[in-house]
């Protein structure tokens, strides 16, 4: 089931498209990563699904309904990359008032702050002065801050700038816990290498626009390369290389990278060194990083809207 | 609504709770009691004795100088001057008050010594002393009866009555209310409106800003806040008022009786008939004006000039950026018609009933203050009703205007980071979609 629907949304300020025709829809329960260069329109595009912009043209739908912000903003938990939190207030009635302000009662709220004040280990702040603390342990409480009305859908901007490795794992840890229960999760970034590790599903735009979108397994398949890392027990002479099933595109130190031919197998390759009675040690395929995805795709677009631009208007 | 009720009691006790609040609501009325009190403090103090040795040898001031304000005179007969001058202050004197044997017509030759500079009311009372003494000499010599001349005398004032009724007026204190309650709005104005707007500059720069509008909306954010200021100021000045109606009536266990007669001595010897007839010009001057109509005027422009200029602060606040010299300039469009205004305010409280002071008090920019200027003159003789109307209409009409359209700047500018904000580009923001 779906828990958002993105329907061809548009958002134009006076100068350019910050979105401009992106459609999309999230799994209830799923991680789903939102990617795109800086300006792309990824905070412009979160704040029409939290209700804080309204967009142009399109729709959204949540939880199956045309999203109503009034009332469905209670079931979103948002974290800005502009984040903070009054510095003045103390923690403990600062994530009261917040979670007041999410629509919880106040009996309830403070149950569940001393349930997340506990299992992150920060009662004792329970009465310290935002200014008080590190901007990590600001982070901690904007964290329990943003989840504590138990929202369905949680949005989440660079959530780890600003943590130190230990307290980016807890977050990491917490966020695949409250994906486990049911609470659908976007996460923005262009951190890649924590979108692989983290995400089920990711959108790329720039510019405004859609790039792609799918699963990151799937997308990894649909962009690999036939790139193979093939290990081996003796280091083979040059001609014992030649063949028509691959080309060598890096050589190791008793390993090679090589880039399979369109017609070849897999076995094919394998084949080609067991027939000369070289040991192979290991086998491997190489799928792009998102990264690379990420980045050849970026570039991609760009050449080609600099194509378009450049070419003789006839 | 409820969301609003959240945000306004957050914004109250945050400001109830600090520190600054409770030493202001504690320091203004104790800065006004000190103000009644010290004065009678002093005046009992300087109540102690001061004898001034006076060395007379035109024998004609002998028994004549009246004793007051704890100031004595003894008569010294038949003492060296010179030698006096030396050793006053060892035989117990504050000063020396010398006077020669003189021609009546051309006197001169008065001379006062003491250690240091006389003060000016020494000064002042020892010289009208001498010269009323001199002045009835002269008219016992001319032959002039003092009964006869009392009865010359004439002390006619004219009685000032306004309105149909006649009712009794005084313009001084129509003055003096209007210029007060004026002032005061202007101050509420200034002192409110950028407590706003610094309200929401630092949920800007602390950048919980997008974290509360992802919860409630920015017009809901910014109402919350202008409420929530406004119910501080009105606490405060319900404490003021106890406080200062407390101490007042507390002053006389303070200040002993005998010190408060002292003083009032001090300050004006009146006879009880004088007192009373003090009294009822007082009750009637006050009386002369429109309390029921003043104070609920008061609390209303009150309201309506703080919605109207507090939720233009609100609006600059949100175009705030780190830099704080941005701010300067960007608020002084706001704050030059609170300044025009008081000046309009100034001008009408002299002349109520000039065109500036009558198209000030219409204009919701000015009207705050100008109107309440000229109401202490009196509805409907001073300000008709169509007058007091249009005004109201005006406000109203104003505030839910700037509150509008400062809505719309907020929403955008509470979200706008990085750049610098020029005024053109924010109000360009009004008119666009959101």
């Amino acid at each position: 089931m779906n828990l958002l629907e993105v329907k061809h949304l548009k958002k134009h300020y006076a100068t350019h498209k910050a979105v401009d025709d992106v459609s999309f829809d999230i799994q209830q329960g799923s991680i789903f990563g939102l990617l795109g260069p800086n300006g792309a329109g990824k905070t412009t595009l979160l704040r029409m699904i939290t209700g804080i912009f309204y967009p142009d043209e399109g729709q959204i739908l949540f939880n199956g309904k045309k999203f109503d912000p009034e009332n469905d903003v209670r079931h979103i938990g948002y974290m800005p990359e502009e984040r903070g939190l009054y510095k003045k207030m103390m923690v403990g009635e600062q994530t009261l008032y917040l979670a007041q302000l999410k629509g919880v009662p106040k009996k309830e709220a403070v149950e569940k702050i001393k349930y997340w004040f506990d299992k992150f280990d920060i009662n004792t702040w329970y009465n310290k002065r935002i200014d008080e603390l590190s901007k990590g342990m600001q982070q901690k409480v904007q964290f329990i801050s943003t989840i504590l009305h138990q929202p369905k859908l949680l949005i989440l901007d660079e959530p780890f700038s600003g943590l130190d490795p230990i307290n980016a794992n807890l977050i990491k840890q917490e966020i695949f816990h409250l994906s486990q229960q049911g609470t659908t999760i976007i996460f923005s970034t262009h951190r890649m290498e924590q979108v692989e590790e983290i995400c089920d599903h990711i959108l790329l735009i720039n510019k405004g626009h859609k790039i792609l979108d799918g699963s990151v397994k799937q997308i990894q398949q649909d962009f690999k390369q036939g790139l193979f890392k093939i290990g081996l027990g003796t280091m083979p002479n040059p001609a014992q290389m030649a063949t028509y099933h691959f080309t060598i595109v890096q050589s190791h130190d008793k390993a090679f990278t090589v880039k399979m031919n369109e017609d070849s197998t897999t076995n094919d390759i394998l084949l080609h060194f067991i027939r000369q009675d070289i040991p192979v040690t290991y086998f491997e395929e190489i799928l792009p990083s998102i990264n690379e995805v990420f980045i050849t795709q970026v570039q991609q677009t760009e050449n080609s809207r600099n194509n378009v631009a450049a070419a003789p208007l006839t | 609504m409820e969301k609003i009720w959240l945000i306004i009691k957050r914004e109250f006790i945050t400001r109830v709770r600090k520190k600054s609040f409770l030493v202001t609501t504690l320091l203004v009325p104790l800065a006004f009691a000190a103000m009644i009190i010290v004065p009678i403090l002093l005046a009992t103090s300087s109540s102690e004795h001061k004898l001034i040795a006076v060395v007379d040898n035109s024998q004609l001031f002998e028994n004549k100088f009246p004793d007051s304000k704890g100031v004595y005179f003894k008569y010294l007969h038949q003492q060296n001057i010179d030698s006096l001058k030396q050793h006053y202050e060892e035989l117990g004197y504050e000063g020396v008050l010398y006077i020669p044997e003189f021609d009546i017509n051309r006197p001169s030759g008065f001379e006062f010594y003491s250690s240091g500079q006389a003060s000016v009311t020494m000064e002042s009372s020892i010289n009208s002393d001498i010269n009323s003494i001199i002045e009835k000499k002269r008219m016992e010599l001319q032959g002039i009866d003092q009964a006869k001349l009392d009865g010359i005398r004439s002390d006619v004032e004219v009685t000032f009555k306004n309105g149909k009724e006649g009712k009794k007026g005084s313009s001084w204190v129509a003055y003096g209310v209007g210029y007060a309650s004026g002032f005061i709005i202007y101050f509420i104005l200034l002192l409110f409106g950028t407590s706003v707007m610094r309200g929401v500059m630092e949920e800007k720069v602390s950048r919980i800003a997008e974290v509360m509008i992802s919860s409630v909306k920015p017009f809901q954010l910014m109402m919350g806040k202008i409420i929530g200021i406004a119910a501080v100021g009105l606490l405060q000045f319900l404490i003021w008022g106890v406080l200062i109606t407390a101490i007042y009536s507390l002053i006389p266990l303070f200040v002993s009786p005998e010190s408060m007669q002292a003083a009032a001595q001090g300050s004006q010897a009146m006879s009880q008939s004088e007192q009373a007839e003090v009294v009822k010009r007082i009750t009637e001057v006050v009386g002369s004006i429109q309390w029921s109509l003043l104070l609920p005027c008061f609390v209303l422009y009150f309201l309506g000039g703080y919605l109207f200029y507090s939720s233009l602060y609100a609006a600059i606040g949100s175009l705030a950026n780190e830099d704080a010299a941005d701010i300067q300039q960007l608020t002084i469009p706001v704050t030059v018609p609170i300044i025009i205004g008081i000046m309009i305010m100034m001008k009408a409280v002299h002349d109520p009933g000039s065109s500036l002071a009558v198209w000030g008090s219409i204009i919701p920019f000015t009207s705050p203050m100008v109107m309440m200027a000229r109401l202490p003159y009196g509805v409907p003789g001073t300000v008709p009703y169509w007058q007091l109307g249009l005004s109201f209409v005006c406000l109203i009409g104003g505030f839910m205007t700037t509150t509008w359209a400062a809505g719309r700047i907020y929403r955008t500018g509470i979200l706008m980071y990085g750049k610098k904000i020029t005024l053109k580009e924010a109000m360009k923001w009004i008119v666009r979609k959101p």
